[in-house]
């Protein structure tokens, strides 16, 4: 299964943000989209997630168009992770959870009692079940990532699409999203992530796609994609490189 | 593993509050009535035979205070779960029923029958009928304006029809008949449950039953859709349809108690908070528990309405003597989880 967009322009009605997109993301691999800030990241995943309709072009899953599909069952292929921000009313964690099966019911359906073993295992999974019966304002930042991330895989989707997920997040929890993401990718997920942060690319994807000013601007194999020269083009900012036995890291010029 | 909070102990504080607002709204009045009398007067009257009773007596319950009794918990209960499901709708718990001009299209539809000399029932139902129409407009253009945060639109599209319905209410009065006309929509306008009887009690009860049962009917959807838009649709819910079945249940529930007992302001604010206090955010529990608490609310506020001075206080009046305290106690708790 493929989720794929094509010749895509994105944009909001009055204004066009990109142009000429080609994306690609199969199942079992992770990519991370990078850019500088207003460069169309976020609007290039609302794009793919059906969230925001293509201006021209199309985003084709699984070989049909996405936008045949109805909300419902986009949810049971495509989660998404948004940015953490302070819920209004004070859910429980579980309850946050659960919201992730709302597409497998219909619509005056309820929670079912394996709606919520599916919520109790993906708890489980990520390490936080003894939040479950927590009110989600109440917890860290970095459990409410991973408190959402929970609510994606409780949809059981194919495809899991996270923006910047390790934005706001403390240094140890930034790795263990990194660590998330991985792990969700060897269970068979495709998975798209947006960062600042080009470290956390090498770390976690395996394809980079780099998006300035609404073009790309090189996509392909990270170790390949990320090199200073790149990201110096990219960012339009000096970027140093340090490496060490372990492995490679860039730090803003 | 820690247990789910339960329900129980919230919503028996809020069956509590009713109970005691049912016992005071029957007994306390001009006519007091002891509390035997009235267990004596309801019991025969389940059974079926005569109550040993003065009939005066009778008259007072079953008569009198029974019909408004009614009235002030389904009124209160519709205000409630109006405001429930509004607050949860803009994800704002600062947010009550009239919030997309309910209210004041039925001011001005009640304002405009008292002013062509209607009938008590078609005032009702233009009344009735103005906070429908007003909250059509108000989706209507707040849904062509095209924007990426509707619901702020939809918002400030509220509040601004509502202040051109609250105008054309001012010219309804400024041309009214100044000693039988204006006396009578002022007197609506506060909002009064002293005229009710039993024959409103039916146009009361089935818009709110029937918006109330859509309203349950969609409880977990609700909770989905006090997400923000992207998040909800994410999550497979499609919002525009839901949004607009929701809106029309709680309009059509708002309308019906306004039309009935006129305008009553922040029990459809206050009540959903203190019930998300008991109960938690869940709707599937939220929404009882406001329309219990809400019912209990407004049968006290009505019972402190006829009994605190020689003339009756309208009710209006009294909620939002209690309601502009709490709300800003309210605006300075949440203001920090509340963006």
């Amino acid at each position: 299964m493929i989720l794929e967009g094509r010749q895509l322009t994105i944009g909001y009605q009055d204004r066009v943000v990109g142009a000429g997109l080609d994306v690609k993301l199969e199942k079992g691999e992770v990519l991370a989209l990078l850019g500088p800030n207003g460069g169309g990241k976020t609007t290039l995943l609302k794009t793919l997630l059906g969230l925001l309709t293509p201006k021209a072009g199309e985003v084709r899953l699984d070989g049909a168009a996405l936008s045949a599909r109805t909300v419902r069952e986009r949810a049971r292929l495509i989660a998404y992770v948004p940015q953490t921000h302070v819920a209004t009313f004070a859910f429980s964690v579980e309850a946050v959870v659960l919201m992730g099966r709302t597409a497998h019911g219909d619509l005056f359906a309820r929670p079912t009692s394996k709606d919520r073993q599916v919520a109790a295992t993906m708890l489980d999974r990520l390490g936080i079940a003894q939040l479950a019966q927590r009110p989600y304002t109440m917890i860290s930042g970095g459990e409410r990532q991973l408190v959402l991330l929970a609510r994606a895989l409780a949809q059981e989707p194919q495809f899991v699409v996270l923006d910047e997920p390790t934005a706001n997040l403390d240094f140890g929890n930034q790795g263990k999203v990194m660590r998330e993401i991985r792990a969700l990718a060897r269970s068979g997920l495709g998975v798209l992530f947006t960062t600042h942060d080009p470290n956390h690319a090498l770390r976690a994807a395996d394809r980079a796609y780099l998006l300035r000013g609404g073009e790309r601007l090189a996509e392909g194999p990270v170790r390949q994609i990320l090199t200073r020269e790149r990201l110096e083009a990219l960012y339009g900012a000096p970027v140093q490189t340090i490496t060490d036995e372990g492995g490679m890291a860039f730090v803003p010029g | 593993m820690n247990k789910a909070r339960s329900a129980v102990p919230g919503l028996s504080i809020a069956i509590a509050v009713l109970v005691a607002g049912l016992l005071l709204a029957l007994t306390v009045g001009r006519y007091p009535v002891g509390l035997g009398d009235l267990m004596n007067v309801l019991y025969s009257k389940l059974l079926g035979h005569h109550a040993n009773v003065p009939p005066a007596v009778e008259s007072v319950i079953l008569q009198v205070r029974g019909p408004r009794v009614i009235a002030a918990m389904l009124v209160g209960a519709a205000l409630a779960v109006a405001g429930t499901a509004f607050q949860g709708l803009f994800r704002n718990p600062l947010v009550s029923p009239d919030i997309l001009g309910a209210s004041s299209g039925a001011a001005l539809g009640a304002v405009v029958g008292i002013y062509l000399s209607l009938g008590v029932f078609a005032i009702q139902a233009v009344a009735f009928l103005g906070g429908l129409v007003a909250v059509g407009i108000v989706y209507v253009v707040g849904m062509s304006v095209r924007s990426r945060d509707p619901i702020l639109v939809l918002v400030l599209t509220g509040v601004v029809v509502g202040s051109l319905f609250g105008a054309g209410v001012g010219l309804v009065k400024y041309l009214a008949d100044p000693y039988n006309q204006l006396p009578a929509m002022t007197f609506w306008l506060l909002g009064s449950l002293s005229a009710t009887g039993v024959q409103d009690l039916f146009p009361l009860f089935g818009p709110i039953a029937v918006g109330a049962a859509v309203l349950v009917a969609l409880r977990w959807r609700m909770n989905v859709m006090s997400l923000p838009e992207e998040e909800a649709r994410a999550l497979g819910v499609a919002t525009g349809p839901l949004r607009i079945a929701i809106v029309a249940a709680a309009t059509l529930v708002t309308s019906a108690s306004v039309a009935t007992a006129g305008i009553i302001g922040w029990v459809g604010l206050v009540v959903p908070h203190l019930a998300r206090s008991l109960v938690g955010p869940d709707f599937a529990r939220l929404l009882p528990a406001a329309a219990i608490l809400g019912g209990g609310y407004l049968l006290l506020i009505d019972t402190l309405a006829r009994t605190m001075a020689q003339v009756e206080i309208p009710l209006g009046i009294l909620t939002a003597l209690i309601g502009t305290p709490f709300f800003i106690w309210l605006l300075a708790s949440v203001q920090k989880n509340w963006s």
